[in-house]
């Protein structure tokens, strides 16, 4: 494999890393409404160069490298697109163009209207976060790496903000420092790598990597600190407010991308960087955590009040999902023989959640902009009043769901056979089981957003149609999604016909499930009726919380209790004392875990 | 003791007392000191590890002076981004608190 000289097409990743950049520096110059228009010029521009190198890359047959200034590493350093790297930037490309269609509505300027200061930083980070997403991507050293993720979050936590109300500003404040502090440790981790190898450079430093003390200490240390950036469970302490409280538009753009740039990192370094160090004990305790993530944030977002919020904490549970590949790429006899199957479901199941997620968070947005509230409890009537969101966000969800045939219905798949070649028949429960908790949710909006409301909707204000085919485009893709996997490098014999009987069966007893788990642990009974007049005043305080409970059955009363005691573990977990002592406790756990797991 | 080694002790206390100082000091403005301090630990441990020549066995390495500023600048920066934030948060709600805002959902 050619890694030391730039191959053909090498310049183009060059390019990919720089358009968004210069393009905001442009839109600093020209300032005002000019940066909207920049940012339409450069999506295109974008889109067309990350299709340009996915043909480079299939041409070449081989990893794009490009040596910045010819220098070869490991004095020099290396921009290098593998098909991982390749299949982000295309999937970053495609969700970004959609999130700018979205955005058109919030942050557009058209004649006439004063430009606002959020409309012109929103344009400026967007690019920002395009452009240090594709570093992060093709970034060839660990050093690099660590700009390109410092530059993600200096891009990320002012869109948390963009309202500028106190309460945004506090969660962007406590979402920076806790980035800082996971940025610090994965710095020091970096460190420690370069004292004892020499070089950072990736395919290097896997050639020189042994498994012993400064290997396993280093990838704990970064192991914990990108785990505090991507928000895994226990360590989402900043990602509910920040995601719940920004606008639409931004926590499209947090929840689908930002996220995801340091959880591909986690993957660089665990497969390409340390397979030889990595040992199956930390594996199972980095996917434990997943699951952990995958029930908890799912029963959290079951008895959220608001919309937006359950979206938060659904993706709370869906970053659980990105970390189930890690065990099921070893094999029973603790190689990592598995390594490509596990591989192509990570980056299947991000992308699927990229794309759902974006959707679902900008239909969200859309029914607060028309109906003036989020309120779950009085979404009655919102499917008749705008179709194209509801439908929307009810497909990401089902898409996220891995019905046939989304590309979480592929990712599943994959880890399902992993797990059976493996003999982990664990996460094959919970696999089977985390779909049924994210049918919950979708079946609780479906039976909320269907009902007919208790009095005619008065007042909704007119949404962009836009706005709404860009969410519903979004979740559209992700239900595709694995017609494009088998389509292009993954084989057909994958996708099984979605009406015969095991498939039929598979999605209908996840539905029962899920609307099992809906009625048993959400805030009101699944099918109460719709709430009557001015809802508003009863849930200034919670008043009317778990309305109903007192007169229901036994089963009823203990699920509630129990949907209770997760609701104060949440709330327990994300104070910034428990967090940052599990952030410790958890680099600790990995790295003794990395040390007896060790081949002697 | 070789002044590597002093070095380096001297960098594991001081990630040591930023990783206190981040956890139980409760104002922003303290955490992003000890955010600091962490970070000076691991500077300090970069350039003793320079000292050392680990890359060719040199007699020193020149590689970490290098990526020792770049990360020097990104450190600065990120403790401007939250100073700007801080002050915005103070601007409009008169604390500097990050108590955990009320409960989820109101």
């Amino acid at each position: 494999m050619e890694l030391w000289t730039s191959t053909h097409g090498g310049a183009l990743l060059a390019a990919a890393v720089l358009l968004p950049f210069v393009g905001m520096l442009l839109g600093v110059v020209l300032g005002g409404r000019q940066v909207q228009r920049v940012a339409f010029v450069l999506m295109p521009l974008g889109l067309a160069l990350a299709v340009g190198i996915t043909a480079a890359w299939l041409r070449e047959g081989q990893t794009l490298v490009y040596l910045l200034g010819g220098w070869a590493p490991p004095l020099g350093t290396a921009l290098r697109a593998d098909g991982p790297a390749v299949a982000m930037l295309l999937a970053v490309a495609g969700v970004v163009c959609g999130i700018g269609l979205f955005a058109r509505a919030d942050f557009g300027t058209p004649l006439g209207v004063k430009e606002s200061r959020a409309a012109f930083s929103y344009w400026l980070l967007l690019m920002a976060v395009w452009g240090a997403l594709n570093l992060v991507f093709v970034s060839g050293d660990l050093f690099t790496l660590y700009v390109a993720l410092e530059l993600l979050t200096f891009a990320g936590v002012p869109l948390v903000c963009l309202a500028g109300s106190g309460e945004t500003l506090r969660a962007a404040l406590r979402y920076l420092l806790f980035a800082l502090c996971g940025s610090v440790l994965y710095l020091l981790g970096a460190v420690l790598l370069y004292g004892g190898y020499g070089t950072l450079d990736i395919p290097l430093l896997a050639d020189a990597v042994r498994p012993e003390p400064i290997a396993w200490t280093a990838l704990a240390l970064m192991t914990a600190g990108l785990l505090a950036k991507t928000a895994l469970f226990p360590l989402h302490i900043w990602l509910p407010p920040a995601h719940g409280g920004a606008p639409a538009a931004a926590s499209a753009v947090l929840s689908a991308l930002v996220i995801k740039g340091s959880w591909f990192l986690v993957l660089r370094l665990w497969l390409d960087v340390m397979p030889g160090v990595a040992s199956v004990s930390a594996a199972q305790l980095l996917a434990g955590l997943g699951a952990a993530a995958i029930v908890v944030g799912s029963v959290v977002a079951l008895r959220q009040q608001r919309l937006k919020l359950l979206v938060a904490y659904s993706t709370v549970a869906q970053i659980g999902y990105l970390f189930l590949l890690f065990p099921l790429a070893f094999d029973a006899a603790g190689n990592m023989a598995l390594r490509d199957a596990a591989q192509a479901a990570g980056l299947l199941q991000a992308i699927a959640h990229a794309t759902a997620k974006a959707g679902m968070f900008m239909a969200a947005g859309l029914v607060y902009a028309a109906l003036g509230h989020d309120r779950i409890d009085d979404l009655a009537g919102a499917a008749r009043a705008l179709p194209v969101a509801v439908l929307a966000f009810l497909v990401g969800g089902v898409a996220l769901m891995g019905v046939l045939p989304s590309g979480a219905y592929l990712a599943k798949k994959l880890l399902l056979a992993s797990a059976d070649a493996s003999g982990q028949w664990w996460w094959t429960l919970v696999l089977q089981g985390g779909a049924a908790f994210t049918a919950a949710y979708v079946v609780l909006i479906a039976v909320r957003v269907l009902r007919r409301p208790a009095a005619p909707l008065s007042g909704l204000k007119p949404v962009s149609m836009l706005s709404q085919c860009a969410a519903l485009g979004l979740a559209l893709a992700s239900l595709a999604l694995s017609l494009a996997a088998v389509w292009g490098p993954l084989p057909a014999e994958l996708i099984a016909n979605p009406l015969s009987p095991k498939e039929l069966g598979n999605t209908l007893t996840m539905f029962a499930l899920g609307a099992l788990l809906a009625s048993a642990l959400s805030r009101r009974p699944l099918f109460a009726a719709a709430r009557v007049g001015d809802a508003a005043s009863g849930d200034e305080d919670g008043g009317d919380m778990d309305s109903g409970v007192k007169d229901s059955g036994l089963v009823r009363r203990a699920t509630v209790t129990l949907g209770v005691a997760f609701e104060q573990a949440d709330a327990f977990l994300r104070r910034w004392s428990s967090a940052s002592l599990s952030l410790l406790t958890l680099a600790a756990l990995f790295g003794g875990l990395l040390l007896v797991g060790a081949p002697t | 003791m070789s002044v590597e080694t002093l070095f380096a002790l001297c960098a594991c206390a001081l990630v040591g007392i930023g990783l206190y100082g981040l956890i139980v000091q409760p104002h922003p403005l303290r955490k992003l000191v000890a955010f600091n301090i962490m970070g000076s630990g691991v500077f300090v441990l970069f350039s003793a590890l320079a000292k050392r020549g680990a890359a060719a066995g040199m007699a020193a390495d020149p590689v970490p002076q290098a990526l020792l500023i770049t990360a020097i600048v990104v450190a600065f920066a990120a403790t401007a981004v939250t100073v700007a934030l801080l002050l915005r948060l103070i601007e409009s709600t008169g604390t500097a608190s990050l108590a955990n805002e009320p409960p989820a959902g109101d």
